[in-house]
């Protein structure tokens, strides 16, 4: 890409991403919210966060569908790690040499 | 009055009797110490990828003050390193990051009464940890006036690490391991935010039904899957929430 197409999706992106952050907390109170609506953002972070921890440690490979088992294992021990000790740089380390450890094993 | 403010301070602020905005401030950042650290091997490792790939420093520091989200940063410079069409990368990187918009939705309730220079401060600072550890913290203290300051705090603080984190990596000629599991890290930072927030068979019920989703539509196009593992998620939620009967 040449210098300039490269500010240019810096910049688009940027923008974009603003305007994504900004979108509820700008119209909050422009439109009234129906009750359940707020019952529903309660959960927002936890599915959001499973969506996005869930596939980096199981994949479906093929028709038959196979678990990638050290990523799995390595994703359950840190999170044992996160329950008891609730730190995220302890998660992250042990975590990572969890599946460092597994896949020389392998 | 005055006591009522004070048992929402945290108790090592309270013993310096700090003004509530300010004691807010230091307990954000306080929370968010551990993320703030477990963000900066990301943010050297951003920095360092995007200079490996052509860009400038200059560049680098614009995504990083601009875009200001590790995930879809990686994601384009993988992209743009790949020669892919720019429009692709700039709409996969907003996919990406698509689940900002949920988090504003989340907190918006939280910032209403601020005024229009507030919201467009503390939007610009939104991120998936600041989100999480302000939502845990709103919910134990839901009438507390100076909510905002305790985001301000959380939020600011990854803010500067994820910058000079960037910059280290832009600068510093850091080289950056072959054969780093950077999406396996990316989740376990998120694994370590996720844990503290499954709570009750609702939230226990909205995990499994994203997990479940987010796995079998991973090979959706980008963002697709993950949109729809997160609507699958709080429809679960919901829904489990009104069998057990409790709100």
């Amino acid at each position: 890409m040449s210098t300039l197409t490269l500010w240019i999706v810096i910049i688009a992106i940027a923008a974009g991403t603003f305007t994504l952050r900004l979108s509820f907390i700008q119209l909050q109170g422009r439109l009234s919210s129906p009750p359940w609506l707020n019952r529903a953002l309660r959960f927002v972070p936890v599915a959001v966060l499973t969506a996005l921890v869930a596939p980096a440690l199981v994949r479906m490979d093929g028709t038959l569908g196979t678990l990638d088992g050290t990523r799995l294992l390595a994703g359950v021990m840190a999170t044992g790690v996160a329950w008891r000790w609730k730190n995220a740089l302890l998660t992250l380390g042990i975590g990572v040499a969890c599946l460092w450890l597994l896949e020389m094993v392998r | 009055m005055i006591t009522s403010l004070t048992r929402r301070i945290p108790r090592q602020a309270n013993t310096l009797a700090l003004p509530p905005r300010i004691a807010n401030l230091s307990a954000g950042l306080w929370d968010s110490a551990s993320l703030m650290l477990a963000a900066a091997p990301f943010g050297i490792i951003t920095g360092a990828t995007s200079v490996d790939g052509g860009l400038s420093p200059a560049m680098t520091m614009a995504m990083s003050l601009g875009v200001f989200a590790g995930a879809s940063q990686l994601a384009a410079l993988q992209m743009i390193a790949a020669g892919h069409l720019p429009a692709v990368v700039v709409l996969t990187a907003l996919l990406i990051n698509l689940r900002l918009a949920l988090y504003s939705a989340a907190i918006a309730p939280h910032f209403q009464s601020l005024s229009g220079r507030w919201k467009w401060f503390l939007a610009y600072l939104l991120t998936d940890q600041a989100f999480v550890i302000s939502l845990r913290r709103f919910e134990t203290d839901p009438q507390g006036p100076h909510r905002q300051w305790f985001y301000l705090g959380a939020a600011l603080g990854l803010w500067i690490v994820w910058q000079l984190a960037n910059a280290c990596g832009a600068l510093l000629e850091t080289r950056v391991p072959e054969d780093l599991p950077l999406d396996f890290a990316v989740a376990l930072i998120f694994l370590a935010l996720l844990v503290p927030a499954i709570r009750d068979r609702a939230t226990v019920a909205a995990a499994v039904a994203a997990g479940i989703t987010a796995v079998l539509g991973a090979d959706l196009p980008h963002g697709l899957g993950l949109a729809l593992a997160a609507l699958v998620g709080i429809a679960v939620g919901l829904w489990t929430e009104t069998q057990t009967g409790r709100t």
